[in-house]
């Protein structure tokens, strides 16, 4: 998941009869399912939003490993401290791999990177909120990393070639981090004392509905999707997404033994769903304007990051600059 | 001085100098001046926990007073510790990072090129396995101090800070006392006398091809580490390493 609100620029989709002789080649491709590779003719809109996409995607991945590193110098022993660095690399890798499948697309990373700084491109909704106890790395990875995995394994169908294949690649690393997390939650709550099993619960408490939340908004809400869908960059709606995500993750939080903070949340055996309550979706867009608990830090973490280090990467490509020289010289 | 009271105090030095360092790495997370370099650096601290990890297993097996290696490490106070003063520096900025990685790099790699022979055949595995990464990491390390050495005025002007402060750390792994000369002695830990040679010559040399001054060899050193004594540094990162294990005693994780 990770990329939540993409615009596509295009409100209404155009008919077979309205596009252009390459766009109707183009979309026939798509139907038929032909996978569109960096060097094919393809519409702009269709261009400029899987940049969108996988920009929002790449960023997600950056900014993603902060919540977690807010842990990983006070990880309790060898193992998980092992475990979460690992994890935290394995986003960072995913990073470059997704900045890379951007580049295919005629992208410039700094550029982008630029772009989030300003805050003119976004990054997941979940990552804006804190990680206050242990339990959060592992509810990070079983809720947030799980609710990304239910999107992602979507999007290995997706209808750009690199996209696609990033995304086969990332699935992999992700759905172990998923068993990861959940394997930390269950160590606490089958042999934690009472004071461990109280965090599981209040992590689970606190990051239940954000992960529900970074689905995106309802489908009616949801103007970009139509057109999205259309190109097959986006597979499956936001609610069937949310209510796929639901509906596993319900029996693997009574195996925990614990609850969500949803009082409406139940089987219904007529739909074969699980049912439940309505997101605060006002929650929603005031964290995607800005105004989550740790918005503000995580961009200043990155700014800084990036501002700091100038004068590390001037020194490289001096360095490097020299060096060729001298071989031009030799 | 027993020989396995000896091993024991000498197996929580080199299990401390990595956890310590690869705890320092682990605070450039999300603060690295480029996504690979971020890369990097966790890699060094995934690279020098795992080290520190099979050390002090080790070491718990030779204590043989039940303790476990994640007791060792997450439980033991400041005075217990036994880390080079050099690792637990703060990491400043990415210069003072680096000099404090390559002095460090290039005694590691010495140390368990000696190591890869010891007479324990422990020891030995140990060190063979992990001389394979630090040769990497002295690859790396190396290639900086030279690209920031010999980069702009102004990374110029900063590694050569960085080296002159945080050198007087620097010579204190080289100065012996009864744990190393027992060990030496039998075989199973290092001689630190050709250790020192080899390190001043590659150190004097990388020095100047990344056109920095060396400072002088003869310098003070600060010591203090083998008897436990730290500079007020070690107490911070500590406190917050040490948090869960020490909030909730017995706490399994």
């Amino acid at each position: 998941m990770y990329a939540q609100l993409v615009d596509t620029g295009v409100k209404r989709l155009k008919t077979l009869e309205e596009m252009s002789p390459q766009e109707r080649d183009f979309q026939q491709k798509i139907d038929a399912e032909i996978k569109i590779e960096p060097k094919n003719w393809m519409p702009e809109g269709y261009r400029r939003t899987l940049i969108r996409q996988i920009s929002q995607h790449a960023h997600s991945e950056i900014v993603g490993m902060l919540p977690e590193k807010n842990w990983l110098t006070r990880a309790p022993n060898f193992k998980r401290k092992l475990q979460l660095l690992a994890k935290i690399q394995d986003e960072g890798g995913h990073g470059l791999y997704l900045y890379s499948a951007m580049e295919t697309l005629g992208a410039d990373r700094e550029e982008e990177i630029a772009k989030l700084h300003s805050g003119e491109v976004k990054y997941s909704s979940i990552f804006n909120y804190p990680t206050l106890n242990w339990a959060d790395m592992g509810t990070v990875g079983w809720l947030v990393d799980g609710a990304a995995i239910v999107n992602q394994v979507v999007l290995q169908r997706t209808s750009y070639a690199p996209y696609s294949r990033a995304m086969i690649r990332i699935c992999k690393e992700e759905s172990f981090h998923q068993r990861q997390g959940y394997q930390i939650l269950l160590h606490l709550m089958q042999h934690g004392n009472e004071a461990q099993k109280a965090m599981v619960q209040d992590s689970i408490n606190r990051f239940w509905w954000p992960a529900l939340m970074m689905f995106g908004p309802h489908d009616s809400d949801s103007p970009n999707s139509a057109q999205s869908m259309a190109w097959k960059i986006k597979r499956m709606s936001n609610d069937d997404l949310r209510q796929r995500f639901i509906d596993q993750t319900v029996p693997q939080l009574e195996l925990l033994g614990c609850t969500a903070p949803d009082p409406a949340l139940k089987w219904n055996a007529e739909r074969g769903h699980y049912d439940f309550g309505e997101i605060d979706w006002s929650e929603f867009y005031d964290v995607v304007k800005g105004n989550g608990p740790c918005n503000r830090d995580r961009l200043r973490t990155r700014r800084r990051a990036i501002e700091e280090g100038s004068w590390v990467r001037e020194a490289a490509s001096a360095y490097a600059a020299k060096q060729q020289q001298n071989n031009a010289a030799a | 001085m027993k020989q396995n009271q000896a091993l024991f105090e000498y197996l929580l030095r080199l299990g401390d100098s990595n956890m310590i360092l690869g705890q320092r790495l682990c605070e450039w997370i999300g603060q690295a001046p480029a996504l690979e370099e971020e890369m990097a650096l966790g890699n060094l601290a995934l690279d020098l926990i795992g080290q520190a990890r099979s050390w002090l297993e080790y070491a718990a097996r030779v204590e043989d007073a039940g303790h476990s290696a994640d007791e060792l490490a997450f439980t033991r106070d400041e005075r217990a510790y036994r880390n080079l003063l050099l690792v637990e520096q703060a990491n400043g900025n990415f210069a003072d990072t680096l000099a404090r990685q390559y002095l460090f790099d290039q005694y590691h790699y010495h140390l368990l090129g000696a190591l890869s022979s010891s007479t324990d055949a422990q020891v030995a595995a140990i060190a063979a396995k992990g001389l394979k990464e630090v040769t990497y990491h002295l690859r790396r390390s190396s290639a900086w101090i030279k690209r920031l050495g010999d980069g702009t005025a102004e990374s110029h002007a900063k590694m050569q800070q960085a080296i002159d402060e945080i050198w007087t750390y620097s010579g204190e792994m080289f100065i012996a006392d009864e744990v190393d000369r027992v060990l030496a002695a039998a075989g199973i830990g290092a001689d630190l006398d050709p250790l020192q040679r080899l390190w001043e010559a590659d150190v004097q040399a990388l020095l100047a091809e990344a056109t920095l001054t060396c400072p002088p060899l003869e310098q003070y050193m600060q010591r203090g580490s083998k008897q436990g004594l730290h500079t007020e540094q070690l107490g911070f990162l500590l406190a917050e390493m040490q948090f869960l294990p020490r909030a909730y005693p017995g706490a399994s994780w």
